[in-house]
């Protein structure tokens, strides 16, 4: 640790004893002192107050509200829920979000576990190969959508490209096709977050405690057996913190659907977010966008709430 | 038994030396398929619209045109301004910049605080902080909305780097309080007994140690801010709204021919900035995504 800046105020100890004996002599000084870091805190506690908290209530109140086109704050009960639950297009985003949610955690934690554990059979070129599975996430969606869309266009992309090379009858057209839209947004997704599952899981192995692994490989076990029972178990907070991570960035999911379908065709890939949106901004249901709003906020909540909660905790046993 | 190496990296084995083959062969085949979206924008973007037509995605430009980029940045028409999307890059460096400056610069002071200057609740206080940083964002956008309609900062980037910074310092705070939980307290309560006060610490004794913790936080808050597109879309989509919302209105406008290479060069221009950030110090980037879901 650098310590020089610290003792170049030693030098100064005798303009900082008088300061001491100001503190120590109590009055005014001395209490602005006790408070200034609560002071410092505070604007931030009072903006989370009120962006978040306050306006979670707020959503909230205009959910039970009979809040339509323009804001109606009398009370109205559960009737926006009721309205949001009987209507098709929300049952559709559910189970979109269902099968999409599902896979894309599923497939996300495959991807990025192989990658990890083949990255992790000292490879050369891994500096070079690392960055590149992770790249995507550091883009935009709306940006790397644009490149997707182009590629799943059946009559320029990805299906043009196999008939060129041969394969006349090769199809590709899930992006159009109102039963296989929402594979492509899962695809596309995977492509995006999996490299993250990889750094992590990356990061897991190489803590891993190589003596017991040494051990097992001296009485004869095979590599996927030192895998499986010596090498999976000890990443299983890793497991952990990738479906928290994966599941609340599903719920949330909004760029990838705009950029790649837009929620189409028809409301094929409609998820929740895309949802809350076109209801609460551009078909004036303030009430039920604020109700699938809340829903939103609800599931969330229930996956990232015992995970912070056991996080902190167990910080402070340490 | 033969005994095997666990990397298997010396076994010189006929099978041995297949698996290793098995292994690069996969690595790079996953590797050529995460590239293939950058390869086909930025080799798309180089095409002319017959070629795009005749060619296939694969296909390199037979003559290379810089033509799309110029429109793309100058040209192109977004709604119906033709002035290309260089006005909202610009749009987006001025929203961005602030507004990772000032998350930055609070979330340092809170994760000093939360660290240094304990007190009883802290944690709980903290916990409350971090929450924000999970809260989807629907569920602030409608009043969120309203309040900066009140405040005359609609549509305006003043507005957005407001929402940006006061959504983007739980991250911020996440990041340097997991950071400064590890800086020896001795050396605060050391600087202290010297006569240091709260800011003359922070200055003196962190701040100088703070480097990493600093890079980490403006790369992350950096493309976070820069690829934001909900809260842009929501608050912000006239002639003030940032880069992705421009590019999302460039891409999906139904009027006339898809001019794909634009699209695409529009792309790769709006990618640019993280795409650097990213290349010069992905180490950080890394650890920014590390730090944001493991503890410590």
């Amino acid at each position: 640790m650098n310590v020089k800046p610290y003792s170049r105020d030693r030098l100064l100890s005798k303009r900082s004893k008088t300061k001491r004996e100001a503190v120590r002599g109590g009055g005014l000084q001395a209490f602005f002192q006790e408070w200034l870091p609560k002071l410092v805190l505070s604007p931030t506690l009072a903006v989370t107050a009120v962006f978040v908290y306050g306006f979670i209530l707020w959503t909230g109140y205009v959910s039970v509200s009979k809040s339509r086109m323009i804001p109606n704050y009398e009370f109205a009960g559960l009737d926006q829920y009721e309205r949001l639950f009987n209507s098709p297009r929300w049952a559709q985003a559910l189970d979109n979000l269902a099968v999409f949610g599902i896979l894309y955690i599923l497939v996300c934690i495959l991807v990025g576990l192989a990658l990890a554990v083949l990255l992790d059979q000292k490879i050369r070129g891994e500096r070079i190969l690392r960055p590149i599975f992770l790249y995507p996430m550091a883009l935009s969606f709306i940006v790397t959508g644009t490149a997707w869309k182009w590629m799943l266009n059946p009559g320029l992309g990805i299906e043009k490209l196999m008939h060129d090379l041969g394969f006349e009858n090769f199809q590709f057209d899930w992006i159009i096709d109102s039963d296989m839209a929402i594979y492509t947004i899962i695809l596309a997704g995977v492509w995006q977050a999996s490299g993250f599952v990889m750094a992590m899981f990356l990061a897991g192995l190489r803590g891993i405690d190589q003596d017991q692994v040494k051990a097992a490989s001296i009485d004869g076990a095979s590599m996927p057996r030192i895998y499986w029972n010596i090498i999976l178990p000890q990443l299983r907070p890793m497991f952990m913190t990738a479906f928290v991570i994966l599941a609340h960035m599903a719920i949330k999911s909004y760029d990838l659907v705009i950029a790649m379908t837009g929620g189409g065709p028809g409301f094929a890939t409609e998820l929740p977010a895309t949802f809350m949106y076109t209801h609460t901004f551009t078909r004036n249901q303030l009430g039920v966008g604020a109700a699938s709003a809340m829903i939103m906020l609800f599931t969330v909540a229930a996956v990232i709430v015992p995970y912070l909660y056991s996080e902190l905790k167990g910080e402070k046993r340490v | 038994m033969s005994s095997h190496d666990y990397s298997m990296a010396n076994a010189g084995t006929f099978g041995a030396r297949f698996a290793r083959c098995i292994i690069y062969g996969l690595l790079i085949f996953f590797a050529m398929v995460y590239l293939m979206p950058l390869f086909v924008a930025l080799v798309t973007s180089f095409k002319t619209l017959d070629e795009i037509r005749l060619g296939n995605l694969m296909t390199l430009p037979s003559n290379w045109t810089l033509d799309s980029w110029k429109a793309a940045w100058g040209t192109a028409c977004i709604g119906i301004e033709c002035n290309g999307i260089s006005p909202y890059f610009f749009n987006s460096l001025k929203m961005t910049v602030p507004a990772v400056i000032l998350s930055t610069v609070i979330g340092a002071l809170n994760g000093y605080v939360l660290t240094k200057w304990r007190f009883k609740g802290d944690n709980w206080l903290y916990g409350i902080i971090l929450f924000g940083c999970f809260v989807p964002y629907q569920v602030v956008l409608y009043p969120m909305a309203t309040v900066l309609g009140q405040m005359g900062l609609a549509a305006s980037t003043t507005g957005l780097i407001l929402v940006h910074t006061v959504y983007g310092v739980c991250f911020s705070t996440m990041y340097f309080r997991n950071y400064y939980i590890a800086f020896p307290n001795e050396l605060i309560s050391a600087a202290k007994i010297d006569g240091a006060r709260f800011f003359r610490i922070f200055w003196s004794v962190l701040l100088p140690c703070s480097g990493p913790i600093i890079v980490v936080s403006i790369i992350w808050q950096f493309t976070n801010i820069w690829n934001d597109f909900l809260f842009g879309a929501s608050f912000n989509s006239g002639d003030a709204a940032p880069i992705t919302v421009a590019l999302n209105n460039l891409v999906n406008s139904s009027t006339g021919v898809k001019e794909y290479n634009i699209h695409m060069a529009a792309a790769v221009l709006a990618a640019l900035p993280t795409l650097l950030v990213y290349i010069v110090a992905g180490r950080y980037f890394v650890r920014g995504l590390m730090a944001g879901s493991v503890k410590g």
